[in-house]
């Protein structure tokens, strides 16, 4: 397969392709005429912001649209066939065999019915493309590939039995099951923790190189595709802005919207020392039910008036320490001691004033507010709820809280699903400022947004605790965040306290082990870091 | 032990405690039905020393809660005592020659029908709304899928009595093919048991079909939105096999749900039907016997009702246990 004169040829080309979705009763453009092409065994990297019709497109790459979506010009050419002319049951024959696709969520992507190996081969079986024995050995052999544990039992298992990093590799396996002429990854690392996305992307690019396939990798993540790609299309509002190979895009990006994608991350807040804590929390233990504990003898200090950024992977027990602040989740051992006072576990036995003090931010905005709600009963009610206000005054006060998030009155008769997702997350900043708090816990409020919106949550967060000199607890596992808007930081891992510092000393070494593989695993904008760090 | 073991032990216990509470609303609901039965009987003769005398001999003179705990207590045993209506009057002074026949022994061929009609109903109900929702699901909004569902509907929105004699008209009257009535007795051979209760298994068909059909079709479309099945026709998988493979497997829980609530219903819901036909079932039994104040009868129909319905339902609730692959293979 891999000769180099076929790796010359093109493979796909799609041209002036537009794309059309139904919502609100109408038809809207998804993608404006994009071109695109790939050759044998080159990986194109597709990145852009949410929105931008990067899914879309990778999908439209093997003739494939969405529910609700559909072709209304372009052609895409893949073997002398116009994809987009094809019927449903001659693109089957090529879903599966000439194209394969990646999720992103591999945990949602397979099928909890069935066993990882059934699954692997089912596609390549039903094509009658090779016997099934031979197909369950291949498939051991890509297990292998994918330096999964037991490749010769880990297909017996249900998804629901192996980790999250585990399955994304077993994906990719899937996907190589028919020796396709071209692979989809949609975003295959972003629903997974960095420490585990280095392997994961390690073995993708291995396999790809190995089998000489082509390759989409698509990818909001720009460190990421840095490493993954040899050329790099910019997508954005559905049309292509740049197109270059990755060296020469990270050298000189052409167009404004590239480099302000390439100069995110501008912020640098400096570090401060502060002696007088607000938040004392000494030795505490928390579990669910009576499950097996998730956090085991916490310390952790929040100085007045600045932020400590608790950092760590999935199931660190970030939240669940947020939780047990908040009275949500008592803990089972230890006190938290907030401005002196210690503070009784149970939510159900703070005073109002209590509750007031410490308000907490969200991960989703979408989730966190209430649909049928409009911006002003949403800020309103904490006014309302903690400090009586009513009349004329409820609507002054409201406004005056959407001055602060720069949100000017106009928003004040929205409803949720009429704001944009940086918009949502400010009105809920609002809310938890409508309390008044002295603290305000943060819980991942960045990780849901593009990057450039990120940016403004974390400057708006910063002008107001200069304002107002509001202590934060920011929860994130995004070390770029950390760097961004914390003063002191606090590493987790399963469940423990790594360790707490200032900012500077936590980021320079020595390190503790997991602090150094976590700060190793963070993707860098250069082409070689996947490479550097995997012969470390 | 595996966990679904404990998760069945747990089902089978709350099932126990349920039909517990069960036998208590029971007795004191029909115990608080107004009238008496040895008023009823007795008539304008009675004085007052024979209505004390047939109290005593029905057990009625007892306080409620000893009548209730001998009623469980040989229950448990499989006793449903006897039948008040055998006796009467005339025997009220003399116990030894009562005719009174036991409970169990009325209700078993009565059981017997209707179970036999909830069988030969299901056996066609339940294939038939698999399959009608199945496909509806493959063809959505098709032609086909609003057909479907229209007629379901149409079927369902009718009072099953006028359906029944939709079908007398049509099928039994002017078209002679099947008898109107259904008056099957405990020696009518076998094929002509089921030759006689076509109608009203046609009938309980039409009225159950739609509510089976309409929950596999909805809890199918519901999971076609899922990533998985994206993933499997990115896979080239053809729509029958996306259906049958990957969205029904992980569906059963809901569709196992409403069959049991259907079969429950062709046992315990049925007396309007059984009454069009004059069908002998359980149904007619009881509705006969709340008007004649047959207290044991009344409590026995009740109970076996009762027994059907929970045991339906935790039979659903294996089902989705044993199909959910998260609970059969633990970690």
């Amino acid at each position: 397969m891999s000769t180099s004169k076929k790796s010359r040829s093109l493979l796909l080309n799609i041209r002036n392709i537009s794309i059309e979705g139904y919502s609100d009763e109408a038809w809207h453009p998804i993608i404006k005429g994009v071109d695109l092409q790939i050759k044998r065994g080159e990986v194109l990297g597709l990145i852009g912001e949410s929105g931008a019709g990067k899914s879309t497109l990778g999908l439209a790459a093997m003739g494939f649209v969405r529910a609700g979506c559909r072709f209304t010009g372009g052609s895409i050419s893949f073997e002398g066939k116009d994809l987009t002319k094809l019927s449903e049951k001659e693109k089957q024959k090529l879903w599966g065999t000439k194209f394969s696709y990646v999720a992103q969520s591999a945990a949602a992507a397979f099928n909890p019915a069935h066993t990882l190996l059934n699954q692997t081969i089912e596609s390549s079986l039903s094509h009658n493309l090779e016997t099934k024995e031979n197909l369950k050995k291949n498939a051991v052999k890509l297990y292998r590939e994918m330096q999964l544990p037991n490749p010769e039992e880990i297909g017996d298992r249900y998804p629901h039995q192996v980790s999250g990093g585990q399955l994304q590799r077993t994906m990719t396996a899937m996907a190589m099951t028919s020796k396709p002429d071209l692979i989809i990854f949609d975003e295959p690392t972003t629903a997974l923790d960095v420490t585990t996305q280095v392997n994961v992307l390690a073995t993708i690019r291995s396999i790809v190189k190995e089998h000489q396939t082509a390759a989409i990798y698509i990818t909001h993540d720009l460190a990421v595709v840095v490493q993954m790609a040899d050329r790099i299309q910019v997508l954005r509002y559905g049309e292509t802005i740049e197109v270059a190979k990755t060296n020469q895009m990270l050298k000189s990006p052409n167009q404004e919207y590239t480099k302000s994608l390439w100069a995110v991350r501008s912020i640098q807040k400096k570090p401060q020392k502060k002696e007088d804590t607000i938040l004392k929390i000494e030795s505490i233990d928390a579990s669910y039910d009576s499950g097996p504990m998730v956090l085991k003898n916490i310390d952790i200090n929040v100085p007045t008036g600045r932020t400590v950024a608790i950092v760590g992977e999935s199931g660190s027990g970030k939240s669940t320490t947020a939780r047990s602040i908040t009275g949500l989740l008592p803990p089972t051992n230890g006190k938290i001691i907030f401005q002196g006072r210690k503070l009784p576990a149970r939510l159900s036995e703070r005073s109002k004033e209590d509750l007031r003090r410490i308000q907490m931010i969200y991960q989703s905005p979408d989730t966190s507010m209430n649909p049928r709600h409009t911006v002003r009963d949403i800020i309103g009610r904490p006014l309302k709820f903690y400090h009586g206000v009513v009349g004329n005054r409820y609507t002054e006060k409201v406004i005056e809280l959407l001055k602060m998030i720069e949100l000017d009155e106009s928003f004040i008769d929205r409803l949720p699903e009429e704001l944009s997702g940086g918009q949502k997350q400010r009105i809920c900043i609002a809310r938890a400022l409508a309390a008044e708090p002295d603290l305000i816990i943060c819980d991942e409020v960045t990780s849901a947004l593009d990057q450039i919106v990120q940016e403004g949550i974390l400057k708006l967060l910063l002008r107001l605790q200069k304002e107002l000199k509001i202590s934060y607890i920011f929860i994130t596992h995004d070390i770029a965040t950390v760097k961004a808007i914390a003063d002191e930081v606090v590493v987790m891992h399963q469940g423990s306290v790594v360790e707490q510092g200032l900012k500077k000393d936590i980021f320079s070494p020595p390190h503790p082990d997991y602090t150094k593989l976590l700060l190793s695993s963070v993707p860098e904008m250069d082409p070689k870091w996947l490479t550097r760090i995997l012969t470390q | 032990m595996h966990p679904i073991i404990t998760t069945l032990i747990k089902r089978i216990g709350l099932g126990i405690v349920s039909l517990f509470f069960v036998t208590l609303i029971i007795f004191s609901s029909v115990n608080m039905l107004p009238g008496d039965f040895v008023e009823a009987v007795l008539g304008q003769s009675r004085t007052e020393e024979t209505v004390r005398i047939f109290r005593q001999e029905l057990g009625l003179d007892k306080p409620y809660h000893v009548r209730y705990v001998n009623w469980l207590t040989s229950a448990i045993q499989g006793d449903l005592g006897n039948t008040f209506s055998g006796r009467n009057a005339t025997y009220a002074n003399q116990p030894q020659q009562n005719t009174a026949r036991s409970v169990s022994s009325l209700l078993q061929p009565r059981l017997f029908n209707t179970f036999f009609l909830a069988a030969m109903t299901a056996i066609i109900a339940i294939p038939l709304s698999l399959i009608l929702g199945i496909t509806a699901a493959l063809y959505r909004n098709s032609f086909y899928d609003r057909t479907v569902n229209a007629s379901a509907l149409t079927a369902i929105s009718m009072p099953e009595f006028f359906v029944a004699y939709v079908l007398i008209i049509f099928l039994a009257s002017i078209n002679q093919f099947f008898p109107s009535l259904s008056n099957v007795t405990s020696s009518t051979p076998f094929l002509e048991r089921v030759y006689l209760s076509i109608l009203p298994a046609l009938t309980l068909t039409l009225v159950t079909v739609a509510h089976m059909m309409r929950m596999t079709r909805a809890s199918i479309i519901n999971l076609l939105s899922s990533p998985y099945i994206e993933m499997a026709r990115l896979k080239g998988m053809s729509r029958t096999k996306v259906i049958i493979k990957h969205a029904l497997p992980n569906a059963w829980a809901p569709i196992a749900n409403i069959i049991a609530f259907n079969l429950a219903y062709l046992i315990v819901g049925v007396v309007v039907v059984e009454v069009v036909f004059v069908y002998p079932g359980v149904g007619q039994l009881m509705v006969d016997s709340v008007i004649k104040r047959d207290i044991p009868v009344v409590q026995g129909c009740a109970l076996v009702f009762a027994l059907t319905y929970i045991l339906l339902n935790l039979i659903a609730d294996v089902i989705s246990i044993v199909t959910n692959p998260r609970l059969l293979y633990p970690k």
